[in-house]
């Protein structure tokens, strides 16, 4: 989509008539995320193990992490008896595995594809890269700490990390969300302000609306 | 049963809208007619993370624009603020699925600027990583060809004799996907004990899966009825779009960098470049299965051949220090996508001038795909980009 | 100098060109740049490199010069060589050559955003090809200081200490020296 897709503009109608549109307030919704409070605690434990017994991962492979991600999914690592799958949609997924550095056009796409995941989501960040920018730690494209553009629930270090690593960290993952400690949704609906400005600093032409759901 | 009935772009244009002067189709997204869809970085039909632009009239695709540079990390400026040696563990993270020809095209330049002679027992063992390298990342590419057309069970099979060799790396390198193994002046290490051993288990498997991915795939009906007389590569283009390697070897150009401009240990070696006819999907699978065999009839020749111990690394100045003569080169490889080359500047002082890489899916991915992509379905779109076995780091670096 | 190389008759036709060996089967020969499209053409059409294998700049900013290098390769003869030429640092165009090989519309549009040399008359040129939302000095540029862009625009993490390798050896194993 180029900037004039974007602006107040009348077309043409297939029936012949002319309309007015405006587009990023046609189709999208300029709603602000909201917290979920945790319910009842004894139906909130069941509902944590039940997150936990099931995170389907987003297949985004952002960096190069992603070539230890295929080992994964073949019976010698197996996450699949983890109740773990791989979903090409963000609608149908609740772990976003950041696999790696991300560069400025990557983090956009992140950031659109994050908030149109459904809450409860979590975030794995995979290697050193997303800890304090790894070997790229004076490249002018690369992001040095994830947390500040997006909420980490779990970071997994290593350069790459092997696949029993990245194992491990599921596990990680798995007991935070069962203690009630799974908040990262959470943290960016109270913090979106400081988020999106620390995210609008760095992507320079924004041609999307504040909120991508 | 031989397939010869080749499709052709179709040159029947009475069915579609009108060119304009520049050979493309005037698009008017507001008549409706036409949809624009981005074939995004997130996809699981995309090979690494790159974005098609694609209009589309109907199901056919009038128009295509690659995007690159989600993954640009400005490798050839870190270059220049680093020291000879500190570049090492850098540049292997150009390519990701297969980082050693990085390594020897670096490692190969320096030393021929510098002046330095590498022992015989060095040039074996980057002859066999770099071997074992082109294995893994084949094995890794059939998956993805066969998985883009929906045949999920060859991904499992090749992924796994993948690790098996991964495992084999690990025992030779330390890592299992970066390696850093090849270091100026020769390698890091010998074999250790019972390597042989075990790799030959290896190249078993691999061979036996190997029987039962070519019945599963290439004797599939399936597969040959979208593939046979699909992405057809005129040899006409070959040198207008610098095309090199399995692609140009499937069009019936018997280039093959290892047989023209032997390097390492290759005239000693015994075997032909694998020449391919029809240049269709299916042909450039074949080539590549037929190169994949290839491999592992390669890596037995070399651990027959190869000199059990000697020298492996010939003495450098300390390389903290380390101050290469002023001058230019230019050295290349035959990896698994095809020309991999290497420009290194110096100019006589501890940091590189200018270095830079030469990936082969820098034309193939950008002004190939979108010549060739043109009036073919929305569905073959992820097929046709395996096939060209595209890979976006080395384009954006 | 006398030196016996295969493109040793290139220099009747062009007797500004300089030729000298790198190593066996690749030479390098540099022109100045009002006659390298002139050059090149005759190289691909008549001595036969019809391989375009790379086209890139190296950033002389001590002489205010850019520097363009044409690696092409002749398949049959399986010759290499490096043709380079000189452009000036301020203001700097080229000429294209994107009707000889296609191809060379992306290594030029590459070239444009990243060394900010333009290349007029080449499709598509102006449009960012790897960065987006760029606009600072083109960054393959010498005096790009990416490692204080980077520290200014993203947040590093605090704590990371970087020592110059050959400082700290010599601190530590001849530390009475200092």
């Amino acid at each position: 989509m180029s900037k004039s897709d974007l602006e107040k503009r009348t077309v043409m109608s297939p029936d012949g008539e002319p309309i007015e549109i405006n587009p990023l307030q046609d189709y999208f919704c300029d709603a602000r995320p909201k917290v979920h409070e945790p319910v009842l605690p004894i139906f909130e434990k069941f509902l944590n193990w039940a997150r936990s017994e099931s995170l389907w991962v987003l297949g985004f492979g952002t960096g190069c992490g992603a070539i230890e991600m295929r080992p994964l999914m073949t019976p010698r690592f197996d996450a699949y008896r983890f109740g773990i799958q791989w979903r090409p949609t963000p609608r149908q997924s609740s772990v976003f595995i950041i696999s790696g550095y991300l560069s400025v056009k990557t983090l956009k796409r992140v950031i659109r594809s994050y908030e149109q995941m459904q809450n409860p989501k979590f975030v794995i960040a995979l290697g050193s890269c997303t800890i304090n920018g790894g070997m790229y730690w004076d490249s002018y494209n690369t992001i040095k700490r994830l947390d500040h553009y997006l909420p980490v629930d779990v970071y997994i270090a290593g350069c790459m990390p092997r696949p029993e690593a990245i194992l491990a960290g599921f596990e990680k993952l798995k007991e935070l969300i069962r203690q009630g400690k799974g908040e990262g949704a959470n943290l960016y609906a109270q913090n979106f302000d400081w988020y999106k400005a620390n995210q609008k600093k760095i992507i320079k032409d924004w041609d999307m609306p504040d909120y991508n759901w | 049963m031989k397939f010869s009935k080749l499709f052709k772009i179709n040159e029947d244009r009475s069915l579609y809208p009108p060119l304009n002067s520049e050979g493309k189709v005037d698009v008017d997204l507001s008549s409706h007619k036409y949809v624009k869809l981005w074939h995004g970085p997130q996809h699981p039909g995309i090979t690494g993370n790159m974005s098609l632009e694609l209009t589309l009239l109907g199901d056919e695709i009038m128009d295509c624009e690659t995007h690159v540079g989600y993954l640009h990390r400005g490798f050839e400026k870190l270059m220049e603020r680093r020291k000879w040696i500190q570049c090492f563990p850098i540049v292997c993270r150009i390519t990701v699925p297969e980082p050693d020809y990085n390594e020897y095209c670096f490692a190969a330049g320096v030393e021929e600027l510098a002046g330095i002679e590498i022992p015989e027992t060095a040039k074996w063992l980057r002859t066999l990583t770099l071997e074992m390298a082109r294995l893994q990342s084949y094995l890794m590419w059939i998956g993805g060809q066969a998985g883009s057309l929906g045949m999920g069970i060859v991904g499992q099979w090749s992924n796994y004799c993948r690790d098996l060799v991964l495992d084999r790396f690990e025992e030779l390198t330390g890592g299992r996907i970066y390696h850093m193994y090849i270091i100026p002046g020769g390698v890091r290490g010998l074999l250790p004990d019972g390597f042989e051993k075990r790799m030959e288990e290896t190249l078993k498997t691999i061979e036996e899966f190997m029987v039962d991915i070519d019945k599963v795939m290439f004797n599939n009906a399936v597969f040959k009825k979208r593939t046979v007389g699909m992405g057809y590569i005129d040899p006409k283009w070959i040198y207008q779009f610098g095309i090199t390697g399995p692609n140009a070897r499937a069009a019936g150009v018997p280039d093959d960098i290892r047989k023209k401009y032997p390097y390492l240990k290759y005239p000693e070696l015994d075997f032909e470049p694998i020449v391919g006819k029809d240049s269709d999907i299916y042909t450039r699978a074949d080539v590549r299965r037929r190169d994949l065999l290839l491999s592992v009839d390669l890596i037995r020749q070399i651990l027959a051949k190869m000199p059990k111990d000697g020298d492996f690394k010939a003495p450098t100045p300390n390389v903290l220090h380390w101050q290469i003569p002023a001058g230019e080169t230019f050295i290349r490889s035959e990896c698994t996508r095809g020309e991999f080359a290497y420009y290194i500047v110096s100019d006589g002082s501890e940091y590189p001038r200018r270095i830079n890489v030469r990936g082969p899916s820098y034309t193939h991915a950008v002004a190939l795909l979108e010549k060739m992509i043109t009036n073919t379905n929305l569905a073959d779109v992820a097929g046709l980009m395996t096939s060209l076995h595209t890979y976006p780091p080395e384009i954006e670096r | 100098m006398i030196m016996n190389t295969p493109l040793d008759n290139i220099k009747t036709v062009f007797p500004n060109a300089d030729v000298w060996t790198q190593r066996q089967e690749l030479y390098h020969m540099s022109i100045p740049k009002e006659q390298l499209v002139a050059l090149v053409t005759h190289l691909k059409e008549v001595e036969g490199y019809l391989h375009l294998v790379q086209l890139t700049a190296v950033d002389w900013i001590e002489k205010n010069q850019f520097q363009l290098t044409y690696i092409l390769n002749n398949p049959i003869k399986k010759i290499d060589v490096m043709v380079k030429t000189f452009i000036p640092r301020d203001n700097p165009t080229m000429e294209t050559i994107h009707h000889l090989w296609e191809q060379a519309a992306t290594y030029q549009r590459e070239l444009r955003e990243m060394f900010g040399i333009n290349f007029p008359g080449s499709p598509r040129v102006d449009k960012p090809f790897i960065l987006e939302g760029w606009d600072d000095i083109p960054p393959y540029r010498r005096d790009f200081d990416t490692k204080k862009y980077a520290e200014e625009t993203y947040f590093p993490r605090p704590g990371r200490e970087t020592h110059d390798p050959k400082e700290f050896m010599k601190k530590k194993l001849y530390p009475d020296e200092i």
